[in-house]
């Protein structure tokens, strides 16, 4: 039994993420959301056993964070930190929008539109406010204050 | 299980993630901020401040908690971006198990050291 196809082949792959046509504010934010997604996995799956070798105890624990402190890995850190603030932030963005939180009421299409990128571009451009304060807050813990 | 609980899953796992990884931020690297406020400690990272937290129950099942809804909530975005490019069908199988299995292999070996620690003297 030849089972049909539910949707169309996707022909653009992953260079749809960048070269689909003309593109606003949300989908940049969109490509971003998922390039700060993979990456945040990628050191989530490597921090799972990193912080599992604190099984062997409190020394075999400080040897394994020894490595870690030197200004390459500390960067990358930043770096994990500067994702966790921007795909946090959008996705709350993200939730709000799928759960119909601040689009408003249906209306008739009378001019001027209120479309939904009218309706979401201010929450938007919240969120990344406070994801930017975020950054501005962890890049001076990183590098300024403390040790 | 329905593509759309799926679905409404990793929103939920999102919402448990925006919590508690927000928690964790804080306290690992927000911690000369925290201190300079008042409410926090130095060194978020030595062995003394990992311990005294993997020994308190709130860190032990909070840990559990995040653990399993990052690790649910990043392998099926994943799966997700990896779907969107059309796999075949027999590609999809093998994304689905591998993604089940190796998921529930990493939860398993970090719920095993939360309780470890919690437990051992």
């Amino acid at each position: 039994m030849a089972e049909e196809k539910k949707f169309k082949k996707n022909k653009l792959g992953l260079a749809g993420w960048f070269a689909g046509g003309r593109y606003g504010a949300e989908r940049y934010a969109y490509i971003l959301h998922r390039i700060s997604g993979l990456g945040i996995l990628f050191y989530f799956i490597l921090h799972i056993f990193v912080t599992g070798s604190r099984i062997g105890g409190p020394e075999e624990w400080e040897s394994t964070i020894s490595t870690f402190k030197t200004p390459v890995f500390k960067f990358g850190e930043f770096l994990v930190f500067l994702a966790f603030a921007y795909h946090a932030l959008n996705g709350l963005r993200l939730v709000l929008a799928e759960l119909g939180f601040g689009l408003g009421k249906p209306t008739r299409p009378v001019f001027p539109y209120v479309n939904s990128i009218r309706r979401q571009r201010p929450l938007f451009i919240a969120v990344m406010i406070v994801a930017a304060l975020i950054m501005v807050f962890g890049g001076a813990d990183f590098y300024l204050l403390g040790n | 299980m329905k593509e759309s609980t799926l679905w409404v899953w990793h929103i939920i796992a999102g919402v448990v993630i925006f919590v508690l990884l927000g928690i964790h931020m804080f306290i690992m690297h927000l911690d000369d901020i925290l201190v300079a406020l008042g409410i926090g400690y130095h060194d978020p990272i030595s062995a003394s401040s990992v311990f005294a937290r993997s020994k308190q129950a709130f860190y032990m099942v909070t840990y559990i908690v995040l653990l399993g809804a990052a690790l649910y909530h990043g392998l099926y975005g994943l799966r997700n971006i990896l779907f969107e490019l059309s796999l075949p069908k027999a590609g999809e199988k093998i994304v689905n198990w591998l993604f089940a299995l190796g998921g529930l292999a990493l939860f398993v070996y970090g719920t095993y050291v939360a309780i470890a620690i919690f437990t051992s003297v």
